[in-house]
């Protein structure tokens, strides 16, 4: 593929209704109650081209809890590598299919909406889906692809699986990447607020204005605080077994290495969970380490793509959005190839610089946003978790 | 006495990371700038672990990218592996809260 590579760096996307540019053009089964989720799976064996997730989400919720799972679902279909959605429901849910493809519907992409009882069960419902689906698949691959600009992107990073390695390697290399994509107009979140622990001061410092600074501290505390009301160690959870095989001591020298993702650039906003940023650069996402649920959380929020960098290895992906994802050191790159797309290795062993690094990881952003296959992709991880607020009742 | 890669990242660290296994009992030089700090090596370092570049006392902040990762809860010898035994997070803590 022969892109161009000047200052004004470019890719060709599909421009959706909204004015937004997705990098895929996926139709997505969206179940919005768990006892849908498997009739939405039997779609996607049936019909190519669509996707959906698996999840146990969608009923008894109630206030916040509610309205976030919400969000996330919503967020999902109005992501801008989905060409268009079905609905789909049981139909006595809390999370009514008809008030997700409303608030989809918004975007003015297609959407339907079916629900398994008004069609008298599992395999009418398939047939139903299916059959919408196949016209949707097929008016989605009409659309052209236009030449887009990097400041149509947001990226979400995020790690997982860190090892002593990441806030020397593979972090500091996608920070690099992130304020090269800050400097085209684009947008670079920033997420995990548990493993900013430790870090938040760095950040605030970096603030646009003193109202984020302020945002910075209060959802730092708001985080520490769920573990100190339930009388807990966050060691207990993290860091993780993994981290600390791979030398990591505690939650804020993971924290150091973690805020290196962010890079240089000014902080500009701090988003909740799921809720798609409002101005460009660096964007701060509230979301636990949780690896799936933050990247769940930002691609409701609008990613068209996330870099992953990890020490252990991971195979993470998204049905959404490509994820690449980085090893921050080479003998578990070569061993977990098969999930991993990227080495930053390189800079451990002193072979190239971490601006060399990022530098590769924005062509890659530029390759994959072009249609590259990520590892995940093709290995079809279709990963997805909510970050749930509040019990089940 | 072998060559092995560590990292020192800040002059203000007690602590520097092995790039590759270093076996006890060996002496290695970390490097920041044109400061060398001369170590012995006391227990096997894993890649990606952490050493102590010099004595730190009981309760003494420990300090890797020139800022505070936790604290000591023994005194730690120069040339000795500093991790979750000799290493306590301070933040996060709510099994230290008193009712």
């Amino acid at each position: 593929m022969t892109r161009l590579f000047n200052d004004n760096m470019q890719f060709y996307g599909y421009r959706r209704p909204d004015g937004r540019v997705g990098v895929r053009n996926h139709v997505l089964i969206l179940p919005t109650i768990t006892c849908a989720t498997q009739t939405a799976q039997r779609v996607t064996e049936l019909v190519s081209g669509t996707v959906t997730f698996i999840h146990q989400h969608g009923c008894a919720q109630v206030g916040d809890d509610y309205d976030q799972t919400f969000r996330t679902y919503a967020g999902m279909g109005k992501n801008p590598n989905v060409y268009g959605v079905i609905v789909l429901g049981l139909g006595c849910e809390t999370h009514q299919a008809n008030s997700v493809a409303a608030d989809i519907a918004m975007t003015n992409k297609p959407v339907e909406v079916v629900s398994i009882q008004e069609n008298g069960g599992t395999l009418q419902t398939i047939a139903e889906v299916a059959k919408i689906a196949t016209k949707m698949v097929q008016d989605a691959s009409m659309v052209p692809k236009e030449l887009c600009d990097f400041n149509e992107l947001i990226v979400g990073t995020e790690c997982g699986g860190s090892d002593a390695c990441s806030g020397l390697s593979a972090n500091p290399a996608v920070g690099k990447t992130s304020d090269l994509l800050v400097e085209q107009g684009g947008t670079a979140i920033l997420a995990e607020t548990t493993e900013l622990i430790g870090a938040e001061h760095l950040l605030a410092q970096r603030a646009a204005d003193d109202k984020v600074a302020k945002k910075a501290y209060e959802i730092i505390d708001a985080m520490e605080n769920r573990s100190i009301q339930m009388g807990v160690d966050i060691r207990t959870g993290n860091p993780s077994p993994g981290n600390i095989e791979g030398g990591l001591s505690s939650l804020e020298e993971k924290s150091l290495g973690a805020s290196t993702k962010s890079g240089t650039s000014r902080l500009e906003e701090i988003v909740d969970y799921a809720k798609i940023p409002k101005k460009k650069g660096l964007v701060w996402m509230d979301t636990p380490g949780h690896d799936i649920e933050q990247l769940t959380g930002m691609v409701a929020g609008g990613a068209q793509i996330v870099l992953f960098t990890s020490g252990r290895g991971t195979p993470t992906g998204s049905p959404i959005a490509p994820v690449i994802k980085i090893s921050t050191n080479t003998p578990m790159f070569e061993r977990m190839s098969e999930n991993m797309d990227l080495d930053a290795g390189q800079i451990v062993t002193g072979e190239e610089t971490v601006d060399e690094v990022g530098e590769r990881i924005i062509k890659e952003i530029q390759h994959v946003a072009n249609g590259k296959l990520t590892k995940s992709e093709i290995l079809k991880q279709h990963d997805f978790g909510i970050w749930r607020i509040g019990p089940t009742f | 006495m072998g060559d092995y890669k560590t990292l020192y990242l800040n002059e203000k660290d007690n602590v520097a990371v092995a790039l590759s296994e270093i076996p006890a009992k060996t002496s290695v030089t970390v490097r920041i700038k044109d400061k060398e700090i001369f170590v012995q090596i006391l227990d096997t370092i894993h890649f990606g672990h952490k050493f102590a570049v010099r004595p730190i006392p009981k309760n003494d902040d420990i300090v890797k990218y020139g800022e505070v990762i936790g604290a000591a809860v023994k005194d730690i010898e120069a040339g000795a592996h500093v991790h979750v035994h000799n290493l306590e997070g301070k933040r996060g803590r709510g099994d230290k809260i008193v009712q």
